[in-house]
């Protein structure tokens, strides 16, 4: 079967609507999320949990989370390690209060914290933009993590400093704590990503990405349209706050199991999260997933090919890896500023017309 | 052409011009110590088509920006179907079914065409939040039934190839027709196009004066519109405001302002002694 759209007739507006429109996109994506649920789990072992598959859940939501501020909104911001960090702490304080509330609702719920948080640091966007907007985002990643720091309650008054999580269960099954199952924390960060992966979709696809879009675009021209600024931005912040936190959740509390808050939540997260997005590609879906892979798999690949591969030293290797990693994101943005999500479109344009380009 | 179209409308009983739509009252708008416009009263009639021309630098973008609710004038009311305009924002005036086009081209350079133009229905739509993150229901249910009025716009403007199309991609005078599709999607009492007409060349330009006419005509509304092709604006228009440096200089039916002295002195230039 030759990939394209020829001869696979749309005859009403809902199925001109979906998000895959070409047919073969959809068996894609079909046979994607069966491999993911199906097969997956009876694979993964210690390693691809920890080291591969959870980082790319984790940041890949953190990352939808940021574009939908950045990429498709316009609004700069460099807050997403505080974020992250309200999202965890949120999810601390829950598990700690509630021993018995599921997983599932500690992590929803502290998204929905974290939303409030930033839509309280989104309001400086009202007022100002671009760069100097990106300050302001700085001054919230810098004051949460001093909070979070400053405060004993957060961390339950620990003599180190740190949160740890305990252990607790999402629909009977452990996923946080010493004693979880690969699969178990696979499949919940899995579950997460799908669903408010698809949920972010559907709100790009209308009324109010459109309005986020609008403003991303042209704020004037949006608001003589008839879009509430002050609604889209914050409406922006806010969805945007909740992806981020619940990342931040399951990166401190299914990933880590425990978390220093400057170590692992500050500035060089906010960066890390904005790369992923940059190379991506900003406002698509698939570049926040594109960019999660890159930026999570690359060091792993580079440490490999390095370290087994040329026998190097472990500390030798790893000044390499980060110059290799610099040095390539240079490299791509020099030749697909769009990011990688451009490229995957050319790709599949140019399968669209394939055999005859003209 | 004028003719026919009055003629057209004469047939059908579409187009009748009515009671007062929108009155502007002594306005006057000053940005420092510049007086952009001066004192100028003049009303839009329902279901007329409003020209407001002028040289460079005679207001007439101020006078728009006023209507539109980008200015706030320091004098002056504007009155909007009867009632008093009270200081609001832009998109709350866009709610009391105002819309309008730019001068230098305001789309959305990222979205497709379709979507550019279904951001005009946006008003319109009501779902909340979590109705859109089902998509499934409601949400889709509104969304196919805004898709099909705007699809409506799409074939009313004959821009069915690019619907799908970035607009920041598509030639100028088709960009034009697209913000045109997006002002009208909105369905507004009154319609105000800042110079549609700039830099095109004939033929677009008659394409333009056809739609122009045509929304006027089928759909009824009301349009103010800032031109400077003198042909276009006689042609076009039913009355005529005439401002020069911020005042207003005349104001009448084609024919008459173009007889009036002072509107030749303005534009044309006399000798003086």
């Amino acid at each position: 079967m030759i990939y394209r759209e020829t001869g696979d007739f749309k005859t009403s507006y809902a199925d001109d609507q979906q998000i895959f429109p070409i047919a073969q996109d959809r068996f894609a994506f079909l046979a994607l999320m069966a491999v993911a649920f199906l097969v997956v789990p009876f694979l993964i072992d210690d390693y691809w949990e920890k080291s591969i598959l959870l980082p790319f859940l984790v940041y890949a939501l953190a990352a939808i989370g940021l574009n939908i501020l950045t990429g498709y909104c316009g609004q700069v911001s460099l807050g997403t390690g505080g974020f992250m960090a309200v999202g965890a702490y949120s999810a601390y304080k829950l598990m700690t209060a509630f021993p018995s509330l599921d997983m599932s609702l500690v992590v929803i719920t502290s998204g929905l914290i974290t939303a409030m948080v930033g839509m309280l640091f989104g309001l400086p966007s009202l007022r100002i933009k671009g760069f100097y907007l990106a300050v302001a985002t700085l001054a919230a990643q810098f004051f949460l993590v001093w909070l979070f720091n400053k405060i004993p309650w957060f961390y339950n008054y620990s003599a180190t400093g740190q949160i740890t999580a305990p252990e607790r269960f999402a629909f009977g099954v452990p996923v946080t704590g010493p004693a979880t199952d690969p699969w178990a924390t696979y499949l919940f960060c899995l579950a997460f990503v799908v669903l408010f992966g698809l949920i972010a979709k559907n709100l790009l696809r209308g009324r109010i990405g459109r309005s986020w879009m609008a403003i991303r675009d042209m704020d004037i021209a949006a608001e003589i349209i008839g879009v509430d600024p002050l609604k889209a931005k914050l409406s922006a912040f806010g969805v945007s706050s909740f992806y981020i936190g619940m990342a931040g959740a399951l990166y401190f509390a299914v990933l880590f199991g425990a978390v220093e808050v400057g170590e692992a939540f500050g500035i060089n997260a906010s960066f890390e999260v904005m790369f992923m997005i940059i190379i991506g590609g900003l406002g698509s879906m698939m570049g926040s997933f594109l960019g999660a892979g890159f930026v999570v798999l690359l060091p792993i690949l580079l440490k490999t090919v390095l370290v087994d591969g040329f026998d190097l030293g472990t500390a030798f290797a790893k000044y390499i890896e980060i110059t290799a990693f610099g040095a390539l994101i240079i490299t791509f943005l020099i030749a697909e500023p769009h990011g990688l999500a451009r490229l995957w479109a050319i790709v599949k344009e140019r399968l669209r017309i394939w055999p005859f380009p003209h | 052409m004028n003719m026919d179209a009055q003629l057209a409308a004469h047939l059908s009983g579409g187009r009748q011009a009515g009671g007062t739509l929108l009155e502007v009252k002594n306005i006057t708008l000053r940005f420092g110590g510049v007086e952009a416009l001066k004192n100028i009263s003049f009303d839009i009639r329902e279901g007329e088509i409003r020209a407001i021309i002028g040289p460079n630098g005679a207001g007439k973008s101020s006078m728009l920006n006023v209507i539109s609710g980008f200015y706030h004038p320091q004098e002056g009311e504007v009155w909007f179907r009867g009632e008093k305009r009270r200081p609001m924002r832009p998109h709350q005036i866009a709610r009391q079914g105002l819309a309008r086009t730019f001068q230098n081209i305001a789309l959305f350079k990222g979205m497709s065409t379709l979507d550019n133009i279904m951001t005009g229905r946006l008003t319109m739509m009501r779902r909340n939040m979590l109705w859109q993150a089902l998509w499934k229901g409601p949400a889709e249910a509104e969304e196919i039934a805004h898709r099909e009025a705007v699809e409506r716009i799409i074939d009313f403007l004959e821009i069915q190839h690019i619907r799908k199309k970035p607009v920041g991609a598509l030639p100028y005078g088709l960009q034009k027709r697209v913000e045109l599709g997006r002002a009208l999607a909105a369905e507004p009492k009154l319609l105000l196009l800042d110079e549609p007409m700039a830099g095109m060349n004939v033929e677009e330009k008659e394409d333009m004066s056809r739609f122009i006419l045509d929304v006027n005509d089928e759909f009824g509304t009301t349009i103010a519109l800032i031109e400077h092709d003198m042909g276009v604006v006689m042609d076009l228009s039913d009355r005529v405001v005439v401002l020069d440096y911020g005042r207003k200089i005349g104001d009448g039916a084609p024919a008459e302002v173009r007889a009036n002295p002072e509107v030749i002195d303005a534009y044309l230039g006399v000798a003086h002694e």
